[in-house]
This record gives structure tokens, sequence and C-alpha cells, in this order.
């Protein structure tokens, strides 16, 4: 049953509408939610993979499940990554007041809706200039409650990021803070869609369902992930500005000195830079943009204890 | 005065970033820094920087700085947003005044808020001559992060009428403001109306009431009058909202700054293509219009106004 989350008149003959599909009732309740970066479209897929094979074998569904495919549908319509008319980072405005402006008065709305639920699995895909392994992040100050939970989500990485203030702010951060568990996926990259990371993320998603006694039909084994702190995480930045050709490729092991890719020069032909592997490790992040700038984040390694 | 390149990071396809800074009176001193554009839409703060530099070159020229003060100037650092007509910085679409204090082995807005702020490390004084983040005009005045750091009362020597503190969101602990007060530096936000659009009033009154502070505290003297009106230092969440339940065209009937009573109609929302009234917005309270939404066009509860209560 498609449902009304949040509805505010527009300026000139439009309103803007948030809706989900709730499938099944009672408990547990599960809610994936997607789409509050309008460049990010992997959940896209997940979302309606979710919707159909949970329409189609309906009798195995105990609970309900609500999928939101767009809490940022002027974002998403337009191709901008945060609300198009205010220039806000949509997920900088959690957890939103009912007497604040519009933005605010969306996002309140919308935790009251998830509020409650006994997960929510929030689906991003990166930016449109990373390309990200399937991956769960979460803040260690949820670590306890929320890795035994994201070990069914079939990702392949579980990176336990340290906290910081301003994340405060997330749907993530607002929904764990008043008891509601919720993971953040990142997978993929902004405006693709990779359908095989999708279909990862759907048994995932199944996995969990059984795990929380939502779903008994059969679900292929999951492979555990694996699970790392900040420690672990080796950052490659551009050192000068060009185009960068990648030469390692993403989601594989590299070792430490290997070339990950250069930094070309098209004016003059020259190679500007060389970059390469500080650590043995896995290649999870690795820039797709090609154009790049001095800091210009080019490559996310885990290496060291895993 | 001294002008000089402050930092350089090299751009591709197109000329480096240099960001100038203008030092003024004593070279070893670090008396106030006054930061300027750090958004690319931010011409006012701009301008009210070039102007603020034009009169302290005048008032070194003359003698008029004290030894003890020493003062630099950055006007703009976010040329390679201003040029091609974007507001954050135009490569990815971040926001330089959410990046600090900055990481100088990070992000490309991450380092160039690093280099930004390791130039305004150590000054006594910061002003940071800012623009809001929601499209509209407010009344001139100073804000203070309520950091636990803050001196709002050494505020009252820059004359400005109004003096908003602010109790920070998980959000503006990212900002230059927030940043240069938790590193020591007694740090207000200068806001005037306008933003991309240059308002010569208020840069001025902005210019005067740096000058003013610089005076009061014995660092220049200059001919800057004193502010005799009193001075209203406020809790930034008394500012009451007056938001339409509906959307439209946003006719304002008063202008920023006017005394309103309760009940009084403060604008309309027209529908935007039949024309007929849909919803006359008016003032919760007596009070003085702080806040107006610019845009013509108006979303239902978008803040179309806010009111600066009466305070008793
Ligand atoms: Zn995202």
């Amino acid at each position: 049953m498609i449902q009304e989350v949040a509805r505010v008149p527009l300026a000139v003959g439009e309103d803007l509408v948030i809706r989900k599909q709730r499938l099944g009732d009672g408990t547990p309740r599960l809610c994936v939610v997607t789409g509050t970066h309008g460049d990010e479209l992997e959940g896209q897929y997940v979302a309606w993979r979710l919707n159909r094979l949970l329409q189609e074998n309906s009798k195995h569904l105990h609970g309900t499940v609500d999928i939101y495919p767009a809490l940022n549908p002027l974002g998403i319509s337009t191709m901008t990554r945060g609300m198009p008319l205010c220039d806000l980072d949509m997920n900088r405005t959690f957890p939103g007041s009912r007497e604040g402006a519009m933005s605010e008065l969306i996002a309140a709305r919308l935790m009251e809706d998830i509020t409650g639920a006994d997960a929510c699995i929030d689906i991003h895909a990166s930016n449109i200039f990373l390309r990200e392994i399937p991956q769960v992040r979460i803040n260690v100050n949820t670590a306890e409650k929320l890795v035994p939970l994201a070990k069914y989500l079939n990702m392949n990485l579980l990176w336990v990021h340290g906290a910081a203030t301003v994340l405060e702010s997330t749907l993530a951060h607002s929904l764990n803070a008043v008891g509601t568990p919720t993971l953040v996926v990142e997978m993929g990259i902004g405006i693709r869609i990779t359908r095989t990371f999708g279909e990862q993320l759907l048994t995932g998603i199944l996995s969990l369902m059984a795990h929380l006694g939502m779903w008994d039909a059969p679900v292929p084994p999951v492979a555990p992930p694996i699970v790392s702190s900040d420690g672990a995480v080796s950052f490659v930045n551009a050192g000068c500005s060009g185009v960068f050709f990648p030469t390692a490729e993403h989601g594989t092991r590299v070792e430490e000195g290997q070339e990950l890719g250069m930094i070309a020069d098209p004016l003059t032909g020259d190679i500007r830079a060389v970059l390469r592997s500080p650590v043995n490790g896995l290649l999870f992040t690795l820039r797709e943009y090609p154009v790049v700038y001095e800091g210009s984040l080019i490559a996310r390694i885990l290496g060291g204890s895993i | 005065m001294k002008e000089e390149v402050l930092f350089t990071m090299e751009t591709p396809y197109r000329q480096p970033l240099a960001v100038k800074g203008w030092f003024f009176g004593a070279p070893e001193k670090k008396t106030l820094a006054v930061m300027g554009a750090l958004r690319g839409n931010e011409i006012q703060q701009m301008y009210l920087c070039a102007r603020l530099i034009r009169s302290l070159r005048e008032l070194e020229l003359s003698g008029s700085l004290s030894e003890d003060c020493g003062i630099l100037v950055i006007p703009c650092a976010n040329q390679f947003s201003m040029n091609v007509g974007r507001r954050f910085w135009a490569a990815d679409n971040t926001d330089i005044n959410r990046m600090f204090p900055g990481y100088d082995a990070g992000e490309t807005t991450q380092r160039i808020a690093a280099w930004i702020f390791e130039a305004l490390q150590g000054y006594t004084y910061g002003v940071h001559v800012a623009s809001l983040y929601l499209p509209g005009s407010c009344l001139p005045h100073l804000r203070i992060m309520k950091t636990g750091y803050q001196t709002p009362e050494t505020a009252r020597d820059f004359g400005l009428p109004y003096v908003a503190l602010r109790q920070p969101h998980p959000y503006d602990t990212t900002t230059l403001n927030y940043n240069w007060q938790i590193w020591d530096t007694q740090a207000f936000s200068l806001y005037t109306p306008t933003t991309d659009r240059i308002d010569t009033a208020s840069a001025d009154k902005g210019v005067e009431a740096i000058l003013r502070f610089l005076q009061k505290r014995g660092l220049c003297r200059c001919s800057v009058e004193e502010q005799d009106k009193e001075i209203c230092i406020f809790d930034e969440e008394i500012l009451c909202n007056v938001k339409p339940e509906v959307g439209g065209l946003l006719v304002h009937k008063t202008v920023l700054g006017s005394r309103v009573q309760q009940g009084q109609p403060l604008a309309e929302v027209l529908d935007p293509c039949g024309g007929t009234l849909r919803q006359i917005l008016c003032a919760p309270m007596d009070g003085r219009i702080f806040f107006a939404h610019e845009s013509c066009l108006i979303n239902g509860f978008d803040v179309a106004l806010r009111v600066l209560p009466d305070l008793k």
C-alpha cells in the first residue's frame, strides 16, 4: 500500500510529497530508506527488487516492511545532491523540528514515521567521484549494538568510524539516538546503478529479515564481512591537479608500493604523479571521476590488522 | 600596508587560486583579522572588506594606527567559484565554511580551510564578514557562537545595534566562527542585509563598526561617530519565525527593520497563477522585522520573516 509520509506545498502548482510502500503488517517492522542524496541511485534498484520480491512472496513475510525510495524527491528528480532550493544537505537536517523551516519539518516527519521500527537500513551510494565496495558505516558509539545486526547484510566491509559532532545531524545518528537501530550502507557510485551490488544487498536484507523473524523462505548464506576501525584505513589524496587514470582495479587486494594510477597533464603530455599504495590491503574506495585537484581523494585502502 | 599571497593552490585547466591578505600596522602584532568571502556569491562581503582595506590604508598613512595594532584582511578566498557564478566550491560543491578547522592532508576544501585558518591563527579578535545560509536579508548585526568562550560584552564596542548569541547546532561546529573561538580568538560574524548584491550603505556601516571597535579599544584614532543608540544583545532563539501554510508568491507589506505590532499584516501569499489571496501573514507579537525571505516564491512552511520581539 502506497502511503504518504510528508507533503509540503511548493510555490507553484505542485506539492513536495514523500511516499513509501508498506508491505505486510504488524511487527516486527523494517524500514528501507534511500534517496537522501539526490545523486545517489544505487538504492533505487534495491528498493525496486525488494518491493517486487516481497509482493511475489508475501506468504513468507511476517511483519511490516516500509520502503522509502526517495527521501529527497526534488534532489533525485534534478540530479542534485542536496535539497535544491536551499542548498542544504538533507542528511544534516535531522532530527528536524515541527516548528522549523520546511527542511526541518520534513526531517521531523520522517523521524516520526521511522522511529520505533525494529531496524532501519539507510542506503547510500558514495558520491559522483568515488566508487565504494559494499559496506556498512557504523559510528563507534553504536558499534556494540549495530555490528551484530550489520553482519547479516552481506556487505564486504563494516567500517566502524570515529564519532564527529557534525555527523550528529544525520538520519542514522538521530534514529540510533532514539533507539531505532539504523545501518548506513554505502556502495557503488553516484548517478549509476551497480546491479551486482544491489543483488548482494538484497540477499543481506532478506538475511536480516530472517534473523528478525520476518522472513521464512530460504536465504542463501551470507559471507562474514571484514570489520575494521579507522586505524586500519589508509587514505591516498592527490598531491597535484590533473587527470587521473587508474591502473589498479577497484575491490582488489594491492601491495605496498603498487601503482594505483597516475595523474596526467593533457596539455603537456606529462605524467605529473604516480600514486602508489602505502600499505598491503584491500582497495575499497577508488576514484572514478577523472579530473582531480590537490587534495582530491583517490583511494582508500584497508590494511593493517585485518 | 603590505599585500601578500597567503597561499596558492593549483587548479587543473585554470589559473592557480592565490589567496591574498592585506596587512596593516605592526607586522609582529596579531590584533585583528577580518575574513571576507568564503563562498562564491559573497560579493557584498568581499566589497565590505575592500572598503575596509581602503580606509585602513588611509589611517595607516596618516599615522592613526596604534603601534600595538596589527591587522590582516582577507577579502576573498574563493574566486575559483566566484568567477564562474557558483556559491560553493565549483569542483565538488562543498562549502569552505563547513570545513573548519580544516585538514592540510585532506580533501581540497579541507586543505583550503586549513590554510585560511593557519593564516587567521593567533589574532586576539576575529571578524568573519558572513552571509546567511538561507536566502534572505537580515538587519546588520553581529553573531556570536555560544562555545563557552564567547565574550558578548566586547561586541558592544562595534556599536552595531544588534548582537545575536547562537547556541551552536552540530553543523555549526565546522564553521570559521566556531573554530576561531575555540582556538582562542574572540570571534564575531558580521552580517549585513545582502550577499550577491552590493548594498553600499550597509557595507559602510560594517566598515564603520570595525573601525569603531579599533578606536574603542585604543588601537586606532579615527573619526567614526560614537553609537549612542542602545545595543540589544539577544539569544537567537527568541527570534520568532513567521511561516505560511501554503506556497505561492510572497508579497511583503513591510520592509526589513520596520517596527510592527501584534496582528499587523506583514506579507501576503498569493496564488501564483490565479492571483487570489491565499494567506495573510501577521506579526505574532510587537517587535521588529529582523529577517525577510528574499525570493518572490515561497514554499509552505518556509520562513517568510523573522520578528525580533520587543525586549521587556
Ligand atoms: Zn549519501
